[in-house]
């Protein structure tokens, strides 16, 4: 090999490390559409020159994949209106399509663009959503994208829509000695993954401040592990907890001014308070059992947590301010990961029953049980904001595997990487 | 300085292929005797030698003893089972006769439960380790534990074949 080319390669990799290397990338498939799925155009729009991204496709793709709607594909259209004033109804009504979606990609004269869309409704012929979108540069294109595609999603089915989001994941590649994790932060549609941190021990636990500015996670170094904030914008990483023995399980409170975390050194694992900014620490719980995996309610008055105190770990909620915590699961042989939804009406968590380790959903208090995946390892549940689809992981034909899957069970999603596993995932708050 | 970030990405790039291609090496339907470090990570116990003198040969068998290194476990249990008991004793053995040797005692678990669920396991069962070593009067400053939970499997595979081998306590001599 010549020095030269090693050289290339060597800086192929230096960029890899900001962005994370291809295997990194999440490929995503529709396991399982929603029948009901409504029929929608995304209609290619007019784009200035200097634009790359095909902005209708990443809106198109946001759709379809959540299930919740069907694409006209391009060949079928039959006219391609860029402004409500192109737009003839007729055609779009008899091929069963009521909603329009057309657009352009403007320069907004001061190096930026303007992302300018309509959703049209073919009965009525008329623009029921019209919005212009300001785009700081290129690298922001498919964030205004993704807001496109909240708003028509928002507008069609009175749910918040959830693509102008972010999730964060653990890769890990390799085995042994030769293992490395990778911290990643993506796009919702597992596009722009970006290196946050990376570790030949394991990473762990990822959870999003309110403000979605900041990560807490678990890493181990030298023998020990700690929980670690890292601020985005900057890259900063604080150490802000290691005692001895287990720092473990960091979540930020609602407000995000509080962090609930376990920590075993003064005995066993136990679930800890303390402000963000490593003040007021306090042992909320203080039991010989395992307590571990906290979660806030959404008021922040309560949290939510795994206990093996009763022989099994089971799912327990305690006021914060402490007291004597109520057991909350009872079927199957054990209960983990508990989160509350977003509206605090149910729970979230992953359920153990004739060895099959599945994710579910109970309605609080003490209702029903919904199993939502079928096992048989699965794990990490976690709520996309507005609660209507859950980001699992499970064990995949080739390793640790992402799935989404609606609250209702209708649509599923898979997303896996070419090699390693894919675990761990958190999504991110709603840019507020 | 840029030359270090180049080799920084050269190991890093050796250390992805190595790891891509260390992939299934392990065949979790091979059978593995029991009481033998699988895991691929550091056994630091050193080998026998072969010099001939009563001394030396005591000194052999007792490193001999300290090969068995690991202490499995039952599902969702820290009991240290009846024929692991001698594992135990050896490094107690070892540990009083030595009193500035230090273990650690690396706790594991099987993939099924949560991760946090299953650094606390494995935290319960190196704790089980200690306070057996402990009570076989070895000094508690000789000892530091740690958990993985399953985050450092010793056999890939998702079944009980893999799993059994994966509930486990390693003792590292450091």
């Amino acid at each position: 090999m010549t020095m030269l080319k090693s050289l290339s390669a060597a800086l192929a990799l230096l960029l890899a490390l900001v962005i994370a290397p291809a295997q990194a990338q999440l490929q995503i498939t529709v396991t399982n559409g929603d029948v009901g799925a409504l029929p929608i155009a995304i209609v290619p729009f007019t784009q200035v020159g200097s634009v790359r991204v095909d902005v209708a496709q990443v809106v198109e793709n946001d759709l379809v994949r959540s299930g919740r709607f069907r694409a006209m594909s391009r060949d079928e259209m039959r006219q391609k209106p860029n402004q409500p004033a192109q737009f003839d109804p007729a055609p779009w009504r008899s091929q069963g399509t009521d909603n329009v979606v057309v657009g352009q990609v403007l320069d907004d004269g001061k190096g930026g663009y303007v992302a300018r869309f309509f959703l049209l409704d073919s009965l009525s012929g008329k623009s029921v959503v019209a919005y212009d979108i300001p785009v700081r540069g290129p690298e922001q294109m498919r964030y205004a994208a993704h807001q496109i595609a909240d708003i028509v999603y928002e507008k069609l089915l009175g749910l918040p829509g959830y693509f102008n989001t972010k999730i964060a994941y653990v890769s890990a590649q390799g085995l042994g000695y030769q293992r490395t994790y990778q911290l990643i932060v993506a796009d919702s549609d597992g596009e722009q993954p970006r290196v946050i941190a990376t570790s030949r021990e394991t990473l762990m636990s990822p959870n999003w401040s309110p403000d979605r500015k900041q990560l807490v996670y678990v890493g181990y170094e030298r023998g020990r592990s700690a929980i670690y904030l890292h601020t985005l914008a900057s890259g900063q990483v604080r150490k802000l907890v290691s005692e001895k023995g287990i720092n473990g399980s960091p979540v930020f409170s609602p407000d995000g001014t509080k962090l609930a975390f376990v920590l075993s050194f003064e005995i066993n694992p136990d679930i800890y308070v303390m402000d963000v900014s490593g003040g007021n620490r306090r042992r909320l719980t203080d039991h010989y059992g395992i307590d571990t995996e906290p979660a806030w309610s959404p008021d922040g008055s309560k949290l939510v947590f795994t206990s093996d105190r009763s022989g099994r770990p089971q799912i327990y909620e305690i006021s914060v301010a402490g007291g004597e915590p109520t057991r909350l699961t009872f079927q199957g042989s054990q209960n983990l990961r508990p989160s509350y939804a977003p509206d605090g009406k149910s729970l979230l968590f992953v359920n153990v029953d004739g060895g099959r380790q599945r994710i579910a959903l109970q309605d609080l208090p003490g209702g029903a049980l919904h199993l939502l995946s079928n096992g048989p390892l699965d794990e990490g549940p976690s709520f996309a904001p507005g609660g209507a689809v859950i980001i699992y992981s499970s064990q995949g034909p080739h390793g640790r595997q992402l799935e989404t899957v609606s609250v209702d069970g209708r649509v599923r999603l898979t997303m896996r990487q070419a090699t390693g596993d894919v675990q761990e995932p958190a999504w991110s708050p709603l840019l507020k | 300085m840029k030359r270090n970030k180049f080799l920084l990405a050269v190991g890093v790039l050796t250390a992805l292929l190595l790891g891509a291609c260390s992939h299934g090496k392990h065949d979790s339907s091979a059978p593995v005797p029991v009481n033998t470090n699988t895991s691929g990570y550091a056994d630091t116990t050193g080998g026998a030698n072969q010099l001939g003198n009563a001394a030396e040969d005591a000194r052999t068998a007792a490193e001999r003893a300290l090969t068995n290194n690991i202490v499995y476990f039952d599902y969702d249990s820290s009991v240290i089972k009846e024929e692991y008991k001698s594992v135990v004793s050896a490094y107690a053995r070892y540990l009083s006769a030595n009193p500035a040797a230090k273990v650690r005692l690396e706790g594991h678990t099987d993939e099924r439960g949560s991760r946090e669920y299953n650094i606390g396991l494995g935290e319960r069962r190196a704790n089980a380790v200690r306070d057996a070593l402990t009570a076989a009067g070895v000094t508690p400053a000789q000892i530091a534990v740690i958990s993985y939970g399953k985050e450092r499997p010793a056999v890939e595979g998702h079944d009980e074949a893999a799993w059994s081998q994966n509930r486990r306590v390693q003792i590292i001599r450091l």
